[in-house]
């Protein structure tokens, strides 16, 4: 039997933190009620009392608690970002999620044994990259945006000794993450600003008699007939005229669902799979970790048969975005 | 056990709509209340405050109207225009309460609609999230 990745799975509150951990989950990512990560929600995430007590939780059945710290520290006002680091070592975390390059040095300095791990939104897709993030900060993990082949993941696996993370399950972000700007286009505030791509202030849905409308700032994005799915209101997953036709320009909203290359990713060597969806509720943390746990310890016990189940599909396949799910740029066949 | 698929039937609706809706909304402001007050619900009422909501049933054809002050919440009339109108059948509402279906995923397959003040509508689904019904004794409930 191989050593199988770790499960990494989100936590926007304290029963979506037990959800993870009583379906299986081997980690929890979680961040703190402010802009310091890219999840910043109204009412979402976790203050130091609901923390203190989920990384209880988590120490009492045996899993890891990481705390992800990986939006940008604007220049002259970086004391808040400092603050929530100083906090997750305060609070013992098993790890911290940066992208910001002066967050990693502080961190690298102030609190040496605190482990590092290079968000998703650090953007880092070759392994020069991150052998430098291991050279300069001592980063232990590295996170991959989801726009890698999986050759590209094997080739970065074979030529740097930090741990590797990639993505598994949920809403699919096409950007190269960390480098999007385009939600500030229609709104002022980007993910890495400010931690969101969409704020739920510039958001409306209206009904329009025949079906809704999405408005971005007052800009429709989206125009969705009566049984249409929908999707998050992003510009990216918008629908546009384009000389004269109306449809998806960048990308259609879809989910990102790796169970069928499983055995793929274990042989690759990856040291742990990402769940997205930290502003998800507890009963999708429950439904997703809980179809994974079971895929993950099955493609562990053996890949030649492994099989993906119709029941590991269904749950995930119900939960996605645009409920369609997608290997995303993993499975490129072409170079 | 999950909530079985089902629509009320359109006699079941004509019946309810006969009926105040007063009633069913007194039961959940007070509900409401109950839970705050015992402090299973962490509501931050200053972002609640001088807000109105309406839960309407599709189904049931029933609207529930109510309204947060500084301290708690009030029944309000059916007549006020809500800050935020959230809509669905009843079933769907159970599973959402029951943790059975997470709001996003009734949200894409369009069995939930949100209207108005998406802020204040994710401020108050990421309160019912947050609500650890570990701590209650409606725990046996909400198991998986």
């Amino acid at each position: 039997m191989q050593r199988l990745p770790e499960l990494i799975c989100p936590a926007g509150s304290l029963p979506a933190l037990k959800a993870a951990i009583d379906n299986g989950a081997d980690a929890v990512y979680l961040g703190l009620k402010n802009d310091t990560n890219a999840r910043n929600f109204a009412g979402l995430n976790f203050d130091h009392r609901s923390a203190s007590e989920g990384i209880r939780y988590a120490r009492d059945h045996k899993r890891k608690v990481l705390m992800a710290i990986n939006t940008y520290a604007r220049g002259g006002d970086s004391l808040r970002w400092r603050a929530a680091i100083d906090e997750a070592a305060a609070l013992g975390v098993d790890a911290v999620i940066l992208a910001d390059l002066g967050l990693l040095a502080y961190a690298h300095e102030r609190h040496p044994a605190l482990r590092l791990h290079l968000s998703v939104q650090g953007s880092a897709t070759n392994y020069e990259a991150i052998n430098l993030a291991q050279s300069l900060f001592g980063v232990q993990r590295a996170v991959l945006p989801r726009v890698l082949t999986l050759d590209q993941v094997r080739h970065v696996i074979a030529n740097t000794s930090v741990e590797i993370e990639v993505f598994g399950f949920g809403s699919l972000c096409v950007m190269v993450e960390g480098r999007c700007l385009l939600s500030s286009y229609a709104t002022g505030e980007s993910p890495n600003s400010h931690g969101v791509c969409s704020p739920a202030r510039f958001v409306r849905w209206e009904d329009n008699g025949q079906g809704m409308d999405a408005r971005l700032n007052h800009i429709l994005i989206d125009r969705y007939g009566a049984s249409e799915t929908a999707g998050y209101p992003t510009l990216c997953k918008g629908r546009f005229e384009v000389e004269g036709h109306t449809d998806y320009v960048l990308e259609q909203p879809s989910s990102l669902n790796v169970l069928a290359m499983l055995p793929q990713l274990l042989d690759a060597g990856v040291a742990a799979i990402k769940v997205e969806g930290r502003q998800r509720s507890p009963a999708y943390v429950a439904q997703v970790t809980r179809a994974l746990r079971e895929a993950l310890d099955q493609a562990g016990q053996s890949a030649q048969r492994f099989s993906v189940k119709p029941a590991w599909q269904q749950a995930l396949a119900k939960v996605s975005e645009g409920q369609q799910v997608t290997l995303g740029a993993y499975d490129r066949p072409w170079k | 056990m999950p909530v079985p698929d089902f629509t009320l039937p359109p006699f079941g609706r004509r019946w309810l709509q006969r009926l105040p809706a007063t009633p069913p909304a007194w039961l959940l402001v007070h509900s409401l209340n109950q839970l705050q007050k015992r402090q299973v619900l962490a509501a931050d009422m200053s972002l609640l405050s001088g807000k109105t909501f309406a839960v309407e049933i599709c189904d049931a054809g029933l609207t529930l109207t109510f309204r947060a002050d500084d301290e708690r919440f009030h029944t309000g009339n059916s007549g006020d225009a809500p800050d935020l109108r959230l809509a669905a059948n009843l079933a769907d509402f159970l599973r959402l309460m029951l943790r059975e279906e997470d709001p996003d995923t009734l949200f894409f397959s369009r069995r939930l609609r949100i209207e108005g003040d998406t802020e204040l509508g994710l401020i108050v689904k990421n309160l019912l999230d947050s609500v650890d019904w570990d701590s209650t004794p409606l725990r046996r409930f909400m198991q998986h």
